[in-house]
């Protein structure tokens, strides 16, 4: 067969319903819909083939993630997503790895993967659904509850105060991408989570959003005031949509490779900032490491296997 | 060299001696008893080696805690365990020997070639321990020897402290006439890695100790050996391990330290890659089992090791392995519980917590090597068993296998045995991920990457097309599929073979490390015409059939363990041992149990002892 009879295969096109499975059981309203909207589009844009996606959650909201996405999934324990993603990407490169966790899944009983996760800087996307409440469990106080939320567990309001995980974030080591949005302003939402996306190393994205049943006027005071809302825009941030840049106008222009201006914003209450806060794409990759190896024939492993035995050969 | 002997130097013919080197930790004890153990392998003859390890790194010098050093039984047979109380001594202080003493190690006649530099020693208190504790041992019936070791080191290196280990060596190479070119060969392959001035410094101390040797001992030892049919390998059971996850194909090692597991990931942490494979440490116990769960799930099955209290971490990623049906590779080296309870020492205390560890019916495979071969060969076939009934595998060693060196026939290696043992075509449309088999509950698995196989494991309950369901029917039905694996892995696993015969007064039951001791102890009750015999299990969980058929053959039936058990005195009230628990439960036969937790190896002796005991009037139940 010449090659010019050789029937030429149009690639497959993957459009947004081989990415969509079953409609999603969150409460209506709630900010998950909007995350899994922007992330099936991303999924179509970026023509991510299905088979080799893998969506790792937790337990909590949004770790129900995994079971609307049409591609492989791991809906494990309790605060225990990053470890087994980790474990997914480490020997299997070519797979794409997107982890979904929540405020209480990953700032609390998930809290010590999280500074490993950081340092460890494998290739994959990671998204913080944040809303300030333990919701599947139906209302305890979460680690980023604000001070006086009644909860279940702290009924007469929420007596610590609470954790700022993007300050904490920026003080871990190996740090390589960490974005903030916002689960009300759909494009800011999903141009962050593709730039997270798109970095080579642990794209973190932390997305504030409500829980319609428990906190949902937990951000009401940037969502009726945008200018307490501060856009943080640059070159290598966010792409900032003209919506957006019109919706937000107090604005910064902020380096994300600045380190020391990344924790000044970090830092600050009094205003919400939204965008990229730091990315480094030189930070070095675990995964990078952990594939080693695994090109090596089954000649060269029998070989290797021998030469180990030959060292405790009695000879 | 046994020519040069002086001719007052009386040599014993022994069939087996029990050779001990006892010093503070640091010292290097264990190094020239690792090379002397190689070195008697080498030459034919069996060996086992037990390390003495004290808690801590750097415990107080001359205390009874701070015993450090190691234990080389060897002779003409092939050795299968530590043996009871040790023919020589090599002793560094005379504080330390009270810690073995402690342990009934010794027995009258037991001869120690002691340090005797503490007997000038400008220290007052010092000197005062070592006069009474000469006294001591001569009431004990030890037979000591004083030597100034350190001053005959002196004249061959300028710090005796770092090089007395192997002046031990060349001393024992010449009482135990063996070849002083092996023992040679053995330094340059312990340090060759140091470079040639250690290796040569180490060799000529070893030289000098073997001319000291000559020049004032009046005895020595000649042993004979068996020539070798096949070729050996020696090495401790955690180095087998080792070889064994990479003869396995698994080429991913998620590990936390703990001991006494981590020597598994020491020897690793260089060898694995020569096969192409990846050790992770992980941030702790639980990320461990995590990160090996997320690979196997990726296609790329995996191990973790850990011990009891890492287990115990690892807990609930077992339950999701066994209910997503994940393979996975458990090794636990059991040491003493429960809590962080004796790190160093053995024990077989995690068998109930392996079999029912996990909330809900978790049902693991378990299984335990009972020598160092078997911690080789047990990987792969923990693998072979986890891929094939897609769940979670526990092997469970001990401390006495981690540090027991053993020599056992050179593994075939072939290029096969590193394909991955499954389909990685695409998945047949509209096949569940959980093809569960109705008779068997086994079932195939899709792996990332596989066209078609796309679905969401979960740790909810779930139908066989992983879809999270809370109706009646559906947990049930897949917790007997879960079940059903069981069932049809017992169809596979041969009734184990009693050693002695197939009826009798008494059964000896045992698992694990224990098993060279029990046949020796049973053998020497046999040569004496005790109707006794013993059963080992090597499948913990599932039980292999017809255990119940055996059991009825005997007038009495006991296990014996190295775990905690009420005395037969406490009636009703009586806690029995894991082994004699599980086994009630499964065949309904009134078994008895005979264990402790001394944190020791059980020795032959003692296990000969409660033979004699249950067999004697009025021993009988």
């Amino acid at each position: 067969m010449s090659e010019s009879t050789t029937p030429v295969k149009a690639p497959h096109l993957f459009t947004l319903s081989d990415y969509q499975s079953g409609i999603a059981r969150w409460c209506p309203g709630c900010g998950d819909h909007g995350v899994l909207a922007a992330i099936q589009r991303i999924c179509t844009e970026e023509q991510l083939p299905p088979h080799k996606t893998v969506f790792v959650s937790g337990i909590g909201c949004s770790s129900r993630f995994p079971h609307y996405m049409k591609t492989y999934g791991f809906h494990g324990l309790h605060g225990r997503a990053m470890p087994v993603a980790c474990g997914v990407k480490a020997r299997r490169p070519e797979l794409q790895v997107f982890v979904s966790s929540g405020d209480g899944d990953f700032f609390s009983i998930g809290a010590g993967h999280w500074i490993h996760g950081v340092r460890y800087n494998m290739d994959m996307t990671l998204t913080i659904f944040d809303n300030g409440i333990y919701g599947l469990t139906k209302a305890q106080t979460s680690p980023t509850s604000p001070l006086g939320l009644k909860t279940k567990t702290h009924p007469h309001g929420a007596i610590l105060p609470p954790m700022n995980p993007i300050q904490a974030t920026l003080g871990m080591t190996n740090l390589s991408f960490l974005a903030q949005t916002v689960d009300w302003k759909p494009q800011h939402l999903k141009a962050t989570l593709q730039a997270a996306y798109k970095h080579k190393g642990l794209g973190i994205v932390r997305v504030m959003q409500r829980c319609t049943a428990y906190t949902a006027d937990l951000h009401d005071e940037w969502r009726r005031n945008p200018e307490k809302v501060l856009l943080m825009k640059h070159d290598k941030g966010v792409p900032v949509d003209p919506k957006i840049d019109k919706a937000f106008k107090n604005q910064v222009e902020h380096d994300p490779t600045d380190i020391n201006k990344a924790r000044e914003l970090g830092d600050r209450t009094d205003v919400l900032p939204i965008g990229l806060f730091y990315v480094n794409p030189d930070a070095p990759r675990y995964d990078q490491m952990t594939n080693a190896g695994l090109e090596m024939s089954n000649e060269d492993k029998a070989k290797g296997l021998n030469a180990a035995l030959d060292k405790f050969a009695v000879r | 060299m046994s020519n040069q002997a002086t001719a007052s130097v009386k040599v014993t013919h022994v069939e087996e001696q029990i050779v001990e080197i006892v010093s503070d930790s640091g010292e290097g004890a264990q190094k020239a008893g690792t090379a002397f153990a190689a070195l008697n392998a080498k030459m034919g003859n069996g060996v086992w080696t037990v390390e003495i390890i004290p808690a801590e790194v750097k415990p107080p010098a001359r205390s009874t805690a701070g015993a450090s050093g190691i234990r080389v039984r060897f002779g003409q047979e092939h050795m299968t365990n530590m043996g009871d109380q040790a023919d020589l001594v090599m002793a560094f202080n005379e504080q330390v020997l009270y810690g073995r003493i402690n342990q009934e190690a010794y027995r009258p006649g037991t001869v120690i070639l002691l340090e005797n530099k503490w007997k000038d020693s400008n220290n007052d208190k010092i000197k005062a321990q070592y006069a009474k504790a000469l006294v001591d041992f001569a009431d004990r019936g030890f037979v000591v020897k004083e030597m100034p070791l350190e001053e005959a080191c002196l004249a061959h290196t300028k710090n005796p402290k770092l090089g007395k280990n192997m002046f031990i060596l060349g001393m024992l190479v010449w009482i135990y006439d063996r070849k002083l070119e092996t023992a040679l060969e053995e330094i340059d392959h312990l340090f060759g890695r140091k470079g040639e001035t250690v290796v040569e410094s180490n060799q000529k101390l070893c030289r000098a100790g073997y001319a000291y040797a000559m020049e004032t001992l009046d005895f020595r030892f000649s042993i004979e050996a068996k020539a070798r049919a096949k070729e050996l390998v020696v090495m401790n059971g955690n180095e087998a391990v080792g070889l064994g996850i990479m003869a396995s194909g698994m080429d991913l090692l998620s590990m936390y330290p703990i001991t006494p597991a981590t020597s598994v990931s020491h020897y690793l942490g260089d060898a694995l890659g020569k096969v192409g494979g990846f050790l992770h440490q992980a941030e702790d116990e639980i990320a461990a089992v995590g990160f090996a769960i997320g690979s196997s799930y990726a296609g790329r099955t995996a191990c973790t090791v850990t011990s009891g209290p890492g287990m115990a971490l690892k807990t609930e990623f077992m339950g999701l392995a066994v209910m997503s049906e994940v393979p996975l590779v458990m090794v636990v080296v059991q040491r003493g519980g429960p809590s962080t309870g004796l790190p160093t020492k053995v024990e077989q205390g995690d068998l109930l917590a392996a079999i029912f560890g996990a909330p809900g019916d978790a049902p693991k495979l378990v299984i335990a090597p009972a020598t160092i071969e078997e911690c080789f060969t047990f990987i792969p076939r923990a693998r072979q068993m986890a891929e094939e009934f897609r769940g979670l595998v526990v092997v469970l060693t001990d401390a006495n296998l981690a540090t027991g060196v053993q020599p056992f026939p050179r593994p075939e290696v072939k290029p096969e045995q590193f394909n991955i043992p499954f389909e990685q075509g695409e998945w047949e449309a509209g096949k569940p991920p959980y093809d569960w088999d109705e008779k068997t509950g086994m079932s195939p698995r899709p792996i990332p990457g596989q066209v078609g196989g796309e679905y969401v494991l979960t740790g909810l309950a779930h139908t066989n097309f992983s879809k999270v369901a809370y109706d009646p029917s559906t947990n049930q039905t897949s917790s007997e599929m879960r079940s059903r694996k069981f069932a049809a892995f017992r169809d596979n696993l041969p009734t184990p073979k009693v050693h002695g015969a197939e009826d009798g007064d008494l059964l000896i039951v045992g698992w694990g490390s224990t098993l060279g001791s029990i046949v020796e102890a049973v053998d020497r009750a046999r040569s004496e015409g005790k109707k006794v015999s013993t059963l080992h299990l090597r499948d913990l969980n599932p039980l292999p059939r017809g255990l119940e058929d055996i059991f009825k053959r005997f007038k009495q039936v006991m296990t014996v363990e190295i775990n905690y058990s009420d005395p037969v005195e406490l009636g009703e009230d009586r806690r029995y041992a894991q082994l004699a628990w599980w086994l009630r439960a499964n065949t309904l036969v009134d078994i008895d149990c005979w264990s402790n937790v001394f944190g020791q190896p059980i020795r032959p002796g003692l296990i000969y002892d409660e033979i004699v005991r249950r067999l004697s009037e009025g021993g009988l139940r």
